[in-house]
């Protein structure tokens, strides 16, 4: 840092943990005036908590405060709430937009800070009936979209914009709030992946607008998931990962491949890698998927193609929302979706959860709780249900034709995936709900494995268990394949943990699978094809 | 200790406090001059006659639908089919089963039509149930008057058609099930076997049904539609299959109550049968998803025995005859309180 100038913003030794989780530790950084800070790293890496932590939000205190001290201009502040951080020029811009759709920019802009004249009601009822001054707020708010130097109509609805037009109008707004009397000069923007709903063009004039800003001396800390932005706009970039700055260095000679090794290259021995060498020459397709699309909220599939081999793990990794999890939700029918999907030579239907299981698929959802468990029932309802209703597993026939329920094959069944798994529970009798996350996802695992399918779709397997659970949940999944020769396709967040379990690793970007990988090719490899860079590998060629 | 905790906990404090206040009642009865034995007698054959209603609750439960508010179209398939059985001249246990027999088309019809409306209002079943049962008894109501009835014993006497309000099911199948393999204990006390048999057997059908494949889908479906439906069941199919059930054990029930009480209630005879059997599964034990044949019974009892004692004790202390206003206060009473307790289970 320049010794002449003061930065702006430092935070020092930051750290928080929720509940005993920590999320950021001995987390130090300056910011100088003017300058743009890019903010890169993994989802969970702890970039929004940290934002959280400058920006005063409630949440911070609730959950117990955090360590170390923030100090902005010299001074050590702790904002009491967000509105002290805007006081202090701090702004901030979501992801998701908070505006209102049938209002225009101009409203919306100005929302609850319009500038007022007085008239003859206000003089009876106070300020609440205060006339809106509407071309001081036209005034305003041009200025505020000048300063962003894009061509942004202050008198069109929200609703009627397209969405990069939304975007400047939250950017607009922060930037007028040093029109009104309360909040002082915005000193500080901080835009959480402002262009991850933009097109390309409209990112662009977004980067347009933000060196602007930086320029007038408005320092501004930007997150993105998209790299190649972070090159083009930043002068330092910020690289975290597990609640740790990994890196932060000054924006020269950087390319892609370096951030993206600094963002996903942590060593997890969870299990010891998979060393075997999966023989893809003659081994055949026992799924495919052609322009696969699927309307799941959130994790939206826009044409997915993908081949799984008999007998294979193979992972669906990539960045939250990008699509990933939308692949099996699709196939299994539980959002509808459209393309074509073939299971052994044959065509399967789409939208019919029941054609998934009876051709001998099954889904472990990662919606545990929504999906995947009967909460209120016993463990035995809950392995021994699926396959029972599928297959007709414990079920005796009574007088020739009644489907009786058989209470002691149930019961002997749950026992041996209770044993098997390490199932922590009281008896086999114990409600889903009262089991650990960890116990639960075992829970799961046993009713997928109790159907016994020729294809096992995993979605986040070990999201929000403990270490000791996921390293079991990991080794029973590797087992289950090698002992029954399962075909496995597990979908998660963590790539150390797919690279560690799988023999191939697709990446899906944009709705898109970007790219198909050995799992044993380097992260960097990976880390490009989650931010977007193509490099198509043949799904057979590996 | 632990132990009576346990069990007071698995048979649920507000059960406990009502037998214990239903036990008072009775030892009380003998020195306010009422007779146990005659109170007990009503009890039962208040119990008997009400059970099969309660138990069209089990079905739509377990399935997630909700509590049965839209009962009275399972009573009106009952009424048609009593009133057509009647019409047809069928005596004796005949015209019951009859009955019966009539009753199931339109019930079946019926039970599909309110369940596929249900299936399109989900998460507001109870609401929408409660209009449906008060439009359908509207909707009879036009229908007994102008439906080609002929029997003399049913028609108005002075115009010839249209039904009567109250019909009588005398010399068709009155006490038709009380009466078969009676005990009479002594003068007061009868013991009405058969029609308690015949619940019997409706709740081991219930009971065995549960214990199958299809009835454990049900269950499945009432306690996580979406696990039910990601474990390839037809949720709809299934909520649909568990109205039909409710609206024929309905109808049934409705014929049971006829024979013991002895008239056919037309016109707004169903409008209030729902709430009484609504509040006995609550007070059961049986929350808005979960139930069993076990709150079925308790419930019952414990709703029927409380409207039975508390107006003939009450009488007798304050010498007054209100029992029809302590007979509404306290069946009211009981509702609005099970109604506050219909998210609490006990199984």
């Amino acid at each position: 840092m320049s010794e002449k100038q003061m930065p702006l913003l430092e935070m020092r030794h930051i750290s928080k943990d929720f509940c005993g989780n920590q999320v950021l530790s001995d987390v130090s950084f300056t910011l100088d005036k003017g300058e743009i800070l890019g903010l890169v790293g993994e989802n969970g890496a702890g970039k929004s908590t940290l934002m959280k932590i400058l920006f005063g939000m409630d949440e911070i205190r609730i959950t117990g405060g955090y360590g170390g001290e923030v100090i902005l201009d010299g001074n050590v502040v702790s904002f009491a709430s967000s509105m002290d951080a805007l006081d202090q020029g701090i702004g901030m811009v979501h992801q998701e937009f908070s505006l209102l759709p049938d209002f225009t920019a101009t409203e919306n802009i100005l929302l609850n800070r319009e500038p007022k004249s007085p008239n003859f009601f206000a003089e009876l009822f106070g300020e609440r009936m205060d006339t809106l001054d509407r071309d001081k707020m036209e005034h305003i708010s041009k200025k505020a979209i000048a300063r962003l130097g894009v061509n942004l109509d202050p008198d069109m609805l929200v609703s009627q914009m397209p969405v990069g037009h939304k975007q400047f109008t939250e950017i607009a707004r922060e930037l007028s709030k040093e029109d009104s009397e309360s909040a002082g000069q915005i000193r500080l923007l901080v835009l959480d992946e402002p262009t991850a709903v933009l097109s390309e063009k409209e990112a662009d004039s977004l980067l347009v607008a933000m060196k602007k800003l930086a320029s007038e001396g408005i320092s501004i800390i930007f997150i993105s998931h998209r790299l190649q932005e972070i090159i083009d706009v930043c002068d330092q970039i910020m690289v975290m990962r597990d609640g740790k700055i990994i890196k932060q260095v000054e924006n020269k000679d950087i390319n892609i491949s370096e951030i993206a090794q600094w963002m996903v290259g942590r060593e997890v021995s969870l299990v010891a890698a998979q060393k075997r060498q999966f023989d893809y020459e003659n081994k055949e397709v026992i799924l495919s998927v052609k322009n696969l699309w699927v309307n799941m909220p959130g994790e939206v599939v826009h044409d997915a193609t993908l081949d799984v081999y008999k007998g294979e793990i193979l992972g669906i990794g990539g960045m939250a929302g990008q699509g990933k999890l939308g692949i099996p939700n699709g196939i299994m029918g539980l959002y509808s979706a459209g393309g074509s999907i073939t299971f052994e030579g044959k065509s399967l239907p789409l939208n019919n959860p029941r054609g998934f299981l009876d051709n001998g698929m099954a889904f472990v959802s990662e919606d545990r709780r929504g999906v995947g468990l009967l909460l209120d029932e016993s463990l035995e309802w809950n392995i021994s249900f699926t396959a029972m209703q599928v297959e007709n597993k414990y079920l005796r026939k009574v007088l020739g034709f009644i489907n009786w329920r058989d209470q002691e094959a149930i019961e002997k069944e749950t026992k041996k995936y209770i044993d098997k798994l390490e199932i922590k529970c009281t008896s086999s009798k114990q409600k889903a709900k009262e089991l650990s996350g960890g116990n639960q996802q075992k829970v799961c695992l046993a009713k997928a494995f109790a159907i016994a399918p020729k294809l096992l779709f995993v979605s986040e397997p070990t999201r929000g268990i403990d270490i000791g659970a996921k390293s079991l949940v990991l080794a029973a999944l590797r087992e289950y394949n090698q002992r029954q020769g399962t075909t496995i396709v597990m979908i998660s967040s963590e790539l150390e943990e797919l690279r560690s379990v799988c023999d191939r690793i697709a990446i899906v970007t944009d709705g898109k699978v970007h790219g198909i990988l050995p799992a044993t090719s380097a992260s960097t490899e990976f880390g490009l094809l989650m931010v977007g860079q193509s490099k198509q590998v043949a799904g057979g060629a590996v | 200790m632990t132990r009576i905790r346990d069990l007071i906990r698995h048979f649920g404090l507000p059960r406990i406090i009502i037998g214990l206040f239903l036990l008072l009642l009775f030892l009380v009865a003998p020195f306010v001059g009422v007779k146990v034995s005659t109170s007990l007698s009503d009890t039962l054959n208040r119990f008997g006659m009400n059970c099969v209603l309660v138990l069209a609750m089990v079905p739509m439960i377990h399935s997630g639908c909700g509590l049965n508010f839209g009962l009275p179209l399972g009573i009106i398939s009952g009424l048609l089919g009593a009133t057509i059985s009647m019409e047809c001249q069928f005596t004796g246990m005949t015209s019951f089963l009859m009955a019966i027999v009539f009753a199931t088309p339109f019930a079946l019809l019926l039970g599909w039509g309110y369940g596929q409306l249900l299936n399109k209002v989900k998460g507001g079943e109870m609401m929408i149930a409660t209009y449906v049962g008060f439009s359908s008894v509207a909707f009879m109501c036009m229908m007994w008057l102008l439906l080609p009835f002929k029997n003399p014993t049913m028609v108005w006497g002075y115009s010839g058609s249209g039904l009567r309000t109250t019909i009588s099911t005398e010399g068709y199948y009155l006490h038709i099930l009380n009466d078969f393999l009676s005990i009479k204990l002594n003068e007061h006390l009868t013991i009405p076997t058969g029609m308690l048999l015949f619940f019997a057997l409706l709740a081991f059908i219930m009971w065995a049904f549960l214990h199958t494949k299809t009835g454990t889908a049900m269950t499945a479906v009432g306690s996580n539609p979406v696990f039910a439906r990601a474990s390839g069941i037809s949720v709809d199919r299934i909520r649909t299959l568990s109205v039909i059930m409710s609206t024929w054990l309905g109808a049934v029930g409705i014929l049971v109550y006829q024979q013991s009480f002895g008239f056919i209630q037309l016109y707004m005879g169903p409008f209030y049968m729902a709430l009484p059997a609504v509040s006995a599964i609550l007070i059961g034990g049986a929350s808005v998803n979960k139930a069993s044949i076990t709150n079925v019974v308790i419930g019952t009892f414990l709703f029927q025995g409380i409207l039975t004692m508390t107006p003939s004790v009450m009488n007798s202390v304050i010498h007054t005859d209100m029992s029809e206003v302590i007979r509404i206060v306290v069946s009211n009473g009981m509702i609005l309180y099970a109604l506050t307790r219909k998210t609490e289970a006990t199984r």
